[in-house]
Protein backbone atom coordinates (compact mmCIF):
# COMPACT_ATOMS: atom_id res chain seq x y z
CA UNK A 1 0.00 0.00 0.00
CA UNK A 2 1.37 3.50 -0.98
CA UNK A 3 0.24 6.37 1.29
CA UNK A 4 0.16 10.04 -0.74
CA UNK A 5 -0.54 13.28 1.76
CA UNK A 6 -1.63 16.93 0.45
CA UNK A 7 -0.25 19.22 3.17
CA UNK A 8 -1.93 22.39 1.44
CA UNK A 9 -5.72 20.55 1.82
CA UNK A 10 -4.91 19.27 5.11
CA UNK A 11 -7.04 21.42 7.72
CA UNK A 12 -5.09 19.38 10.90
CA UNK A 13 -7.89 18.35 12.51
CA UNK A 14 -5.50 15.24 13.47
CA UNK A 15 -7.96 12.28 12.35
CA UNK A 16 -5.18 10.23 11.29
CA UNK A 17 -2.31 10.70 14.00
CA UNK A 18 -5.27 9.46 16.21
CA UNK A 19 -6.26 6.67 14.77
CA UNK A 20 -2.62 5.49 12.76
CA UNK A 21 -0.07 7.14 14.92
CA UNK A 22 2.33 4.83 13.10
CA UNK A 23 2.14 6.27 9.75
CA UNK A 24 1.01 9.87 10.40
CA UNK A 25 1.92 12.72 12.75
CA UNK A 26 1.32 16.41 12.77
CA UNK A 27 3.86 19.37 12.25
CA UNK A 28 4.97 20.87 15.61
CA UNK A 29 4.48 24.58 14.31
CA UNK A 30 1.14 24.42 12.71
CA UNK A 31 -0.61 21.06 13.22
CA UNK A 32 -0.29 19.86 9.30
CA UNK A 33 -0.09 16.20 8.22
CA UNK A 34 3.61 14.58 8.17
CA UNK A 35 3.70 11.46 6.58
CA UNK A 36 6.05 8.81 8.53
CA UNK A 37 5.99 6.23 6.32
CA UNK A 38 4.49 6.10 2.80
CA UNK A 39 4.86 2.34 2.35
CA UNK A 40 3.01 0.88 5.66
CA UNK A 41 2.98 -2.62 6.03
CA UNK A 42 -0.16 -5.08 5.57
CA UNK A 43 -0.56 -5.30 9.00
CA UNK A 44 -1.55 -1.73 9.24
CA UNK A 45 -3.68 -1.53 5.75
CA UNK A 46 -7.26 -1.55 8.26
CA UNK A 47 -5.78 1.54 10.23
CA UNK A 48 -4.52 3.53 7.16
CA UNK A 49 -7.66 3.19 5.33
CA UNK A 50 -9.75 4.32 8.38
CA UNK A 51 -7.21 7.46 8.60
CA UNK A 52 -8.15 7.74 4.94
CA UNK A 53 -11.75 7.41 5.24
CA UNK A 54 -12.38 9.56 8.11
CA UNK A 55 -9.90 12.51 6.94
CA UNK A 56 -11.90 15.32 6.55
CA UNK A 57 -10.35 17.48 3.91
CA UNK A 58 -9.44 14.73 1.57
CA UNK A 59 -5.77 15.02 2.18
CA UNK A 60 -4.80 11.23 2.19
CA UNK A 61 -5.01 9.34 -1.02
CA UNK A 62 -4.05 5.56 -0.64
CA UNK A 63 -2.58 3.58 -3.83
CA UNK A 64 -1.00 0.38 -4.41
CA UNK A 65 2.48 -0.71 -3.60
CA UNK B 1 -40.78 23.37 -11.44
CA UNK B 2 -43.99 22.92 -10.01
CA UNK B 3 -42.73 20.83 -7.62
CA UNK B 4 -39.67 22.91 -5.94
CA UNK B 5 -42.35 25.56 -5.61
CA UNK B 6 -45.17 23.50 -3.56
CA UNK B 7 -42.06 22.27 -1.67
CA UNK B 8 -41.01 25.56 -1.16
CA UNK B 9 -44.37 26.60 -0.10
CA UNK B 10 -45.14 23.87 1.94
CA UNK B 11 -41.50 23.52 3.54
CA UNK B 12 -42.02 22.84 7.71
CA UNK B 13 -40.04 25.02 9.78
CA UNK B 14 -36.75 24.58 10.86
CA UNK B 15 -35.69 23.31 13.75
CA UNK B 16 -37.95 21.28 14.36
CA UNK B 17 -39.50 20.56 17.90
CA UNK B 18 -38.27 17.06 19.66
CA UNK B 19 -40.80 14.79 21.10
CA UNK B 20 -41.48 15.46 24.71
CA UNK B 21 -40.89 12.05 25.81
CA UNK B 22 -37.63 11.69 23.60
CA UNK B 23 -34.90 14.50 24.65
CA UNK B 24 -32.55 12.68 23.44
CA UNK B 25 -33.43 11.82 19.86
CA UNK B 26 -33.59 13.79 17.03
CA UNK B 27 -36.82 15.39 15.60
CA UNK B 28 -39.31 12.80 14.66
CA UNK B 29 -40.02 15.53 11.49
CA UNK B 30 -36.75 15.32 10.70
CA UNK B 31 -36.35 11.55 10.67
CA UNK B 32 -39.32 11.46 8.76
CA UNK B 33 -37.84 14.06 5.54
CA UNK B 34 -35.20 11.38 6.31
CA UNK B 35 -36.93 8.36 5.16
CA UNK B 36 -38.68 10.05 2.35
CA UNK B 37 -35.11 11.42 0.59
CA UNK B 38 -31.84 12.96 1.29
CA UNK B 39 -33.06 16.54 0.23
CA UNK B 40 -35.77 18.61 1.44
CA UNK B 41 -36.95 22.28 1.81
CA UNK B 42 -37.16 23.59 5.60
CA UNK B 43 -38.88 27.35 6.37
CA UNK B 44 -36.50 29.73 8.58
CA UNK B 45 -37.02 32.07 10.91
CA UNK B 46 -36.70 34.73 8.62
CA UNK B 47 -39.01 32.76 5.56
CA UNK B 48 -35.96 31.61 3.89
CA UNK B 49 -36.37 28.12 1.98
CA UNK B 50 -33.10 26.62 2.64
CA UNK B 51 -32.45 22.92 1.44
CA UNK B 52 -32.16 20.40 4.30
CA UNK B 53 -29.83 17.61 3.56
CA UNK B 54 -31.02 14.55 5.47
CA UNK B 55 -28.66 11.88 5.12
CA UNK B 56 -25.02 10.93 5.89
CA UNK B 57 -23.71 10.84 2.60
CA UNK B 58 -24.80 13.64 1.18
CA UNK B 59 -24.08 15.60 3.94
CA UNK B 60 -20.21 14.58 4.09
CA UNK B 61 -20.20 14.83 0.60
CA UNK B 62 -21.36 18.70 0.86
CA UNK B 63 -19.51 19.60 3.60
CA UNK B 64 -16.08 18.59 1.91
CA UNK B 65 -17.43 20.72 -1.27
CA UNK B 66 -15.40 23.39 -2.53
CA UNK B 67 -18.40 24.51 -3.86
CA UNK B 68 -20.37 24.75 -1.03
CA UNK B 69 -19.34 28.00 1.36
CA UNK B 70 -19.19 28.48 4.87
CA UNK B 71 -19.07 32.53 4.43
CA UNK B 72 -22.41 34.09 6.80
CA UNK B 73 -21.31 37.47 4.66
CA UNK B 74 -22.80 35.41 1.54
CA UNK B 75 -26.84 36.81 1.06
CA UNK B 76 -28.39 33.02 1.18
CA UNK B 77 -26.26 32.33 4.02
CA UNK B 78 -29.22 30.46 6.40
CA UNK B 79 -27.99 32.35 9.31
CA UNK B 80 -29.91 30.30 12.87
CA UNK B 81 -30.78 33.91 13.73
CA UNK B 82 -30.96 37.66 13.06
CA UNK B 83 -27.25 38.84 12.31
CA UNK B 84 -26.19 42.03 11.71
CA UNK B 85 -23.01 41.12 9.06
CA UNK B 86 -20.70 43.30 10.65
CA UNK B 87 -18.21 42.05 8.40
CA UNK B 88 -14.97 42.73 10.52
CA UNK B 89 -16.42 40.91 13.64
CA UNK B 90 -16.37 36.75 12.78
CA UNK B 91 -13.89 34.19 13.04
CA UNK B 92 -12.72 31.82 11.07
CA UNK B 93 -15.49 29.31 11.75
CA UNK B 94 -17.99 31.73 9.11
CA UNK B 95 -15.05 32.07 6.68
CA UNK B 96 -13.67 30.28 3.63
CA UNK B 97 -10.43 28.88 2.28
CA UNK B 98 -8.13 30.45 2.36
CA UNK B 99 -8.48 33.18 4.41
CA UNK B 100 -10.13 30.53 6.80
CA UNK B 101 -7.40 28.14 6.66
CA UNK B 102 -5.18 30.84 6.64
CA UNK B 103 -6.12 32.05 10.84
CA UNK B 104 -6.92 28.29 11.07
CA UNK B 105 -3.33 26.87 10.83
CA UNK B 106 -1.52 29.74 13.25
CA UNK B 107 -3.81 27.68 16.05
CA UNK B 108 -3.64 24.73 15.14
CA UNK B 109 -0.54 23.03 16.73
CA UNK B 110 -1.34 23.49 20.18
CA UNK B 111 -4.57 21.43 19.15
CA UNK B 112 -2.61 18.55 18.03
CA UNK B 113 -3.79 14.43 18.83
CA UNK B 114 0.02 14.61 20.56
CA UNK B 115 0.50 17.88 21.94
CA UNK B 116 -3.49 17.25 23.92
CA UNK B 117 -2.79 13.81 24.83
CA UNK B 118 0.30 15.55 27.14
CA UNK B 119 -2.61 17.14 29.07
CA UNK B 120 -3.98 14.33 30.02
CA UNK B 121 -1.96 14.26 34.04
CA UNK B 122 -3.59 17.81 34.08
CA UNK B 123 -7.26 17.21 32.90
CA UNK B 124 -7.42 13.78 35.14
CA UNK B 125 -6.17 16.25 38.64
CA UNK B 126 -8.87 19.01 37.23
CA UNK B 127 -11.09 16.24 37.07
CA UNK B 128 -10.22 14.75 40.18
CA UNK B 129 -10.07 17.88 42.52
CA UNK B 130 -13.56 18.81 40.97
CA UNK B 131 -15.17 15.26 42.69
CA UNK B 132 -13.48 15.99 45.48
CA UNK B 133 -15.22 19.15 45.82
CA UNK B 134 -18.20 17.64 44.74
CA UNK B 135 -18.01 14.54 47.71
CA UNK B 136 -17.29 16.90 50.29
CA UNK B 137 -19.93 19.33 50.07
CA UNK B 138 -24.26 19.53 50.35
CA UNK B 139 -25.52 17.25 48.33
CA UNK B 140 -27.90 17.36 45.75
CA UNK B 141 -25.87 19.33 43.87
CA UNK B 142 -26.26 20.59 40.23
CA UNK B 143 -23.70 18.78 38.26
CA UNK B 144 -23.77 21.48 35.24
CA UNK B 145 -22.35 24.13 37.67
CA UNK B 146 -20.22 21.87 40.30
CA UNK B 147 -18.64 19.74 36.97
CA UNK B 148 -19.74 19.75 33.76
CA UNK B 149 -18.61 23.64 32.97
CA UNK B 150 -15.68 24.07 35.47
CA UNK B 151 -14.03 20.80 33.79
CA UNK B 152 -13.59 22.54 30.25
CA UNK B 153 -13.31 26.12 31.35
CA UNK B 154 -10.43 25.39 33.61
CA UNK B 155 -8.82 23.30 30.58
CA UNK B 156 -9.18 26.00 28.03
CA UNK B 157 -8.34 29.09 30.66
CA UNK B 158 -5.14 27.24 30.58
CA UNK B 159 -4.23 26.10 27.27
CA UNK B 160 -5.32 29.95 26.17
CA UNK B 161 -3.73 31.55 28.89
CA UNK B 162 -7.08 33.03 30.14
CA UNK B 163 -7.81 33.87 34.01
CA UNK B 164 -10.39 31.15 34.91
CA UNK B 165 -11.44 33.62 38.15
CA UNK B 166 -12.92 35.50 35.24
CA UNK B 167 -15.03 32.39 34.91
CA UNK B 168 -18.48 34.11 35.93
CA UNK B 169 -17.66 36.87 33.12
CA UNK B 170 -17.10 34.79 30.28
CA UNK B 171 -19.55 32.01 31.12
CA UNK B 172 -22.45 34.45 31.18
CA UNK B 173 -21.54 36.05 28.06
CA UNK B 174 -20.72 32.67 26.30
CA UNK B 175 -24.80 31.80 27.49
CA UNK B 176 -26.13 35.01 25.89
CA UNK B 177 -24.00 34.35 22.81
CA UNK B 178 -24.89 31.40 21.96
CA UNK B 179 -28.84 31.37 23.21
CA UNK B 180 -30.75 31.16 19.58
CA UNK B 181 -33.74 33.14 21.62
CA UNK B 182 -31.18 36.04 22.56
CA UNK B 183 -31.92 39.17 21.11
CA UNK B 184 -29.69 40.79 18.43
CA UNK B 185 -28.55 43.75 20.63
CA UNK B 186 -28.19 41.61 23.19
CA UNK B 187 -26.05 39.18 20.91
CA UNK B 188 -23.92 41.90 19.71
CA UNK B 189 -23.06 43.37 23.14
CA UNK B 190 -22.34 39.71 24.30
CA UNK B 191 -19.77 39.07 21.68
CA UNK B 192 -18.58 42.69 21.84
CA UNK B 193 -17.71 42.51 25.80
CA UNK B 194 -16.22 39.33 25.24
CA UNK B 195 -14.20 40.70 22.15
CA UNK B 196 -13.02 43.47 24.28
CA UNK B 197 -11.72 41.00 27.00
CA UNK B 198 -10.11 39.14 24.70
CA UNK B 199 -8.71 42.32 23.42
CA UNK B 200 -7.51 43.39 26.75
CA UNK B 201 -5.72 40.18 27.37
CA UNK B 202 -3.91 40.19 24.07
CA UNK B 203 -2.95 43.48 24.75
CA UNK B 204 -1.58 42.38 28.25
CA UNK B 205 0.31 39.33 26.71
CA UNK B 206 2.05 41.48 24.01
CA UNK B 207 3.94 42.89 27.28
CA UNK B 208 4.03 39.88 29.60
CA UNK B 209 4.09 36.51 27.00
CA UNK B 210 3.70 33.76 28.88
CA UNK B 211 3.73 29.91 27.41
CA UNK B 212 -0.17 29.85 26.51
CA UNK B 213 -2.11 29.87 22.95
CA UNK B 214 -2.79 34.13 23.31
CA UNK B 215 0.95 34.73 23.79
CA UNK B 216 1.07 33.50 20.34
CA UNK B 217 -1.57 35.05 18.78
CA UNK B 218 0.19 38.30 20.51
CA UNK B 219 3.61 37.92 19.22
CA UNK B 220 1.69 37.35 15.63
CA UNK B 221 0.12 40.45 15.84
CA UNK B 222 3.93 42.01 16.88
CA UNK B 223 4.89 40.43 13.52
CA UNK B 224 2.10 41.96 11.51
CA UNK B 225 0.92 38.38 10.24
CA UNK B 226 -2.28 39.36 12.11
CA UNK B 227 -4.45 42.17 13.43
CA UNK B 228 -5.02 42.62 16.97
CA UNK B 229 -8.77 42.32 16.36
CA UNK B 230 -8.59 38.76 14.30
CA UNK B 231 -6.56 38.06 17.50
CA UNK B 232 -9.56 38.81 20.05
CA UNK B 233 -12.04 37.05 17.36
CA UNK B 234 -9.80 34.08 17.45
CA UNK B 235 -9.64 34.45 21.15
CA UNK B 236 -13.37 34.41 21.44
CA UNK B 237 -14.16 31.74 19.48
CA UNK B 238 -11.77 29.18 20.91
CA UNK B 239 -12.93 30.04 24.62
CA UNK B 240 -16.67 30.03 23.73
CA UNK B 241 -16.15 26.73 21.80
CA UNK B 242 -13.89 25.25 24.16
CA UNK B 243 -15.97 25.13 27.19
CA UNK B 244 -19.85 25.04 26.27
CA UNK B 245 -19.43 22.79 23.69
CA UNK B 246 -17.55 19.66 26.04
CA UNK B 247 -19.71 21.01 29.09
CA UNK B 248 -22.98 20.25 27.22
CA UNK B 249 -21.74 16.71 26.65
CA UNK B 250 -20.57 16.05 30.31
CA UNK B 251 -23.82 17.32 31.76
CA UNK B 252 -26.00 15.59 28.94
CA UNK B 253 -23.92 12.39 28.55
CA UNK B 254 -24.12 11.45 32.29
CA UNK B 255 -27.86 12.27 32.06
CA UNK B 256 -28.40 9.83 29.11
CA UNK B 257 -25.74 7.09 30.60
CA UNK B 258 -28.30 7.33 33.55
CA UNK B 259 -31.37 6.75 31.58
CA UNK B 260 -29.25 3.73 30.61
CA UNK B 261 -28.14 1.72 33.23
CA UNK B 262 -26.66 -0.75 31.77
CA UNK B 263 -24.60 1.02 29.16
CA UNK B 264 -23.48 3.07 32.45
CA UNK B 265 -22.87 0.03 34.23
CA UNK B 266 -20.49 -1.56 31.17
CA UNK B 267 -18.57 1.89 31.22
CA UNK B 268 -18.26 1.91 35.58
CA UNK B 269 -16.72 -1.77 35.19
CA UNK B 270 -14.32 -1.07 32.39
CA UNK B 271 -10.50 -0.68 32.61
CA UNK B 272 -10.36 -0.68 28.86
CA UNK B 273 -9.51 2.08 27.20
CA UNK B 274 -10.63 0.78 24.55
CA UNK B 275 -14.02 0.90 25.45
CA UNK B 276 -14.21 4.44 26.85
CA UNK B 277 -13.00 5.72 23.88
CA UNK B 278 -16.13 4.06 22.04
CA UNK B 279 -18.42 5.31 24.43
CA UNK B 280 -17.00 8.48 24.08
CA UNK B 281 -17.29 8.43 19.91
CA UNK B 282 -21.07 6.70 20.69
CA UNK B 283 -22.07 9.50 23.12
CA UNK B 284 -20.93 11.83 20.50
CA UNK B 285 -22.55 10.24 17.48
CA UNK B 286 -26.20 9.85 19.50
CA UNK B 287 -26.53 12.98 21.63
CA UNK B 288 -25.20 14.98 18.72
CA UNK B 289 -25.05 18.32 20.36
CA UNK B 290 -24.32 20.52 17.78
CA UNK B 291 -28.39 20.40 16.98
CA UNK B 292 -29.49 22.52 14.55
CA UNK B 293 -27.23 21.74 11.62
CA UNK B 294 -24.26 23.09 9.67
CA UNK B 295 -25.13 26.04 8.03
CA UNK B 296 -23.71 26.40 4.50
CA UNK B 297 -24.36 28.72 1.11
CA UNK B 298 -24.07 26.83 -2.73
CA UNK B 299 -21.47 29.17 -4.60
CA UNK B 300 -21.77 27.23 -7.76
CA UNK B 301 -24.79 25.18 -9.38
CA UNK B 302 -24.55 21.64 -7.20
CA UNK B 303 -26.12 18.54 -8.60
CA UNK B 304 -26.94 16.18 -6.20
CA UNK B 305 -28.94 12.92 -5.11
CA UNK B 306 -31.07 13.88 -8.52
CA UNK B 307 -31.47 17.45 -7.79
CA UNK B 308 -29.31 21.26 -8.62
CA UNK B 309 -28.42 23.13 -5.71
CA UNK B 310 -28.47 26.45 -7.20
CA UNK B 311 -25.95 28.76 -7.21
CA UNK B 312 -26.84 30.73 -4.18
CA UNK B 313 -29.13 28.69 -2.19
CA UNK B 314 -28.99 28.03 1.45
CA UNK B 315 -28.17 24.57 3.10
CA UNK B 316 -28.26 22.65 6.36
CA UNK B 317 -26.33 19.53 7.20
CA UNK B 318 -28.44 18.16 9.59
CA UNK B 319 -25.92 16.22 11.48
CA UNK B 320 -27.93 14.84 14.27
CA UNK B 321 -29.89 12.87 11.74
CA UNK B 322 -26.67 12.32 9.73
CA UNK B 323 -25.34 10.52 13.45
CA UNK B 324 -28.90 8.46 13.02
CA UNK B 325 -28.69 7.55 9.14
CA UNK B 326 -29.32 3.72 9.59
CA UNK B 327 -27.41 3.21 5.98
CA UNK B 328 -24.44 3.92 8.01
CA UNK B 329 -25.27 2.74 11.83
CA UNK B 330 -27.18 -0.25 12.28
CA UNK B 331 -30.11 0.34 14.58
CA UNK B 332 -28.81 4.07 14.83
CA UNK B 333 -31.50 4.88 17.65
CA UNK B 334 -29.78 2.30 20.26
CA UNK B 335 -27.34 3.67 22.55
CA UNK B 336 -24.42 1.12 22.58
CA UNK B 337 -21.21 2.37 23.91
CA UNK B 338 -19.35 -0.75 22.41
CA UNK B 339 -20.24 0.27 19.11
CA UNK B 340 -17.49 1.33 16.54
CA UNK B 341 -18.85 4.73 16.02
CA UNK B 342 -16.34 6.81 14.53
CA UNK B 343 -17.38 7.81 11.23
CA UNK B 344 -19.97 10.27 13.24
CA UNK B 345 -19.91 13.56 11.99
CA UNK B 346 -20.73 15.10 15.19
CA UNK B 347 -17.81 17.27 15.12
CA UNK B 348 -18.20 18.37 11.47
CA UNK B 349 -16.69 17.61 8.39
CA UNK B 350 -14.54 19.17 5.71
CA UNK B 351 -12.17 21.70 6.63
CA UNK B 352 -14.07 23.32 8.89
CA UNK B 353 -14.02 19.58 11.14
CA UNK B 354 -13.54 20.46 14.42
CA UNK B 355 -10.41 21.88 16.09
CA UNK B 356 -10.28 21.26 19.68
CA UNK B 357 -11.68 17.52 18.48
CA UNK B 358 -8.94 15.88 20.51
CA UNK B 359 -8.82 18.31 23.02
CA UNK B 360 -12.71 17.18 23.35
CA UNK B 361 -12.19 13.99 23.33
CA UNK B 362 -9.33 13.28 25.77
CA UNK B 363 -11.27 15.36 28.35
CA UNK B 364 -14.56 13.34 28.01
CA UNK B 365 -12.32 10.08 28.06
CA UNK B 366 -11.23 11.62 31.09
CA UNK B 367 -14.48 12.36 32.69
CA UNK B 368 -16.43 9.28 31.91
CA UNK B 369 -13.90 6.78 33.05
CA UNK B 370 -13.80 8.66 36.46
CA UNK B 371 -16.90 10.46 37.46
CA UNK B 372 -18.90 7.43 37.75
CA UNK B 373 -16.18 5.34 39.12
CA UNK B 374 -15.36 7.28 42.04
CA UNK B 375 -19.17 7.78 42.54
CA UNK B 376 -20.62 4.69 41.83
CA UNK B 377 -23.97 5.36 43.33
CA UNK B 378 -24.77 8.61 41.53
CA UNK B 379 -28.68 9.39 40.20
CA UNK B 380 -30.52 12.22 38.99
CA UNK B 381 -31.99 13.85 41.99
CA UNK B 382 -34.98 14.95 39.93
CA UNK B 383 -37.82 13.05 37.56
CA UNK B 384 -36.31 13.67 33.94
CA UNK B 385 -39.77 16.04 32.69
CA UNK B 386 -38.18 18.22 35.41
CA UNK B 387 -34.92 18.94 33.89
CA UNK B 388 -34.73 22.11 31.53
CA UNK B 389 -33.23 20.75 28.46
CA UNK B 390 -31.20 23.85 25.73
CA UNK B 391 -33.87 23.28 23.03
CA UNK B 392 -33.43 27.11 22.35
CA UNK B 393 -29.86 26.89 21.92
CA UNK B 394 -27.29 26.70 19.36
CA UNK B 395 -25.85 23.53 21.35
CA UNK B 396 -28.19 21.23 22.99
CA UNK B 397 -27.69 20.15 26.73
CA UNK B 398 -29.21 20.67 29.60
CA UNK B 399 -29.29 23.67 31.92
CA UNK B 400 -29.11 22.19 35.00
CA UNK B 401 -29.13 18.52 36.35
CA UNK B 402 -29.34 17.79 39.84
CA UNK B 403 -27.66 15.14 41.20
CA UNK B 404 -27.21 13.34 44.40
CA UNK B 405 -25.42 9.91 45.63
C1 LIG C 1 -17.67 17.69 22.43
C2 LIG C 1 -17.32 18.87 22.17
C3 LIG C 1 -17.38 19.54 20.82
C4 LIG C 1 -18.25 19.38 19.77
C5 LIG C 1 -19.44 18.43 19.67
C6 LIG C 1 -17.82 20.30 18.73
C7 LIG C 1 -18.43 20.42 17.50
C8 LIG C 1 -17.97 21.19 16.46
C9 LIG C 1 -18.53 21.22 15.13
C10 LIG C 1 -19.72 20.42 14.65
C11 LIG C 1 -17.79 22.08 14.38
C12 LIG C 1 -17.97 22.37 12.89
C13 LIG C 1 -18.66 23.64 12.60
C14 LIG C 1 -19.06 23.74 11.13
O1 LIG C 1 -18.65 22.92 10.31
O2 LIG C 1 -19.85 24.62 10.80
C15 LIG C 1 -16.78 22.62 15.26
C16 LIG C 1 -15.85 23.58 14.88
C17 LIG C 1 -14.95 24.14 15.76
N1 LIG C 1 -14.69 23.75 17.06
FE1 LIG C 1 -15.64 22.30 18.09
N2 LIG C 1 -16.72 20.98 19.17
C18 LIG C 1 -16.41 20.54 20.43
C19 LIG C 1 -15.37 20.97 21.23
C20 LIG C 1 -14.48 21.94 20.89
C21 LIG C 1 -13.39 22.38 21.73
C22 LIG C 1 -13.01 21.80 23.08
C23 LIG C 1 -12.77 23.37 21.06
C24 LIG C 1 -11.54 24.08 21.58
C25 LIG C 1 -11.22 25.28 21.40
C26 LIG C 1 -13.47 23.57 19.79
C27 LIG C 1 -13.15 24.51 18.82
C28 LIG C 1 -13.72 24.57 17.57
C29 LIG C 1 -13.31 25.51 16.54
C30 LIG C 1 -12.22 26.57 16.67
C31 LIG C 1 -14.08 25.25 15.41
C32 LIG C 1 -14.05 25.97 14.07
C33 LIG C 1 -13.19 25.22 13.11
C34 LIG C 1 -13.15 25.83 11.72
O3 LIG C 1 -14.08 26.54 11.32
O4 LIG C 1 -12.16 25.59 11.01
N3 LIG C 1 -14.49 22.68 19.73
N4 LIG C 1 -16.89 22.05 16.51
Amino acid sequence: MKVVVDEDRCCGAGSCAMVAPEVFDQREDDGIVVLLDAEPTDGLRATVREAADLCPAGAITLGDA
Amino acid sequence: MTTTHSAEADAPEFPMPRAARCPFDPPPEAKAKQEEGPLARVRLWDGRTPWLVTRYAEQRALMADPRVSSDIRRPGYPSPAPVTGEGSKISFILMDDPEHARLRRMVTAPFAVRRVAAMRPAIQKIVDDLIDEMLAGPKPVDLVEAFALPVPSLVICELLGVPYSDHDFFQDNSKVMIRQTTAVEQRQAAIGALAAYLDELVGAKLTEPGDDLLSGLASRVEAGELTRAEAAQMGVLLLVAGHETTANMIALGTLALLEHPEQLARLRDTDDEKLVSTAVEELLRYLNITHNGRRRVATEDIEIAGETIKAGEGIILANDIGNRDPEVFADPDRLDVGRDARRHIAFGFGVHQCLGQSLARLELQVVYSTLYRRIPTLRAATELDEIPFKHDGAVYGVYELPVTW
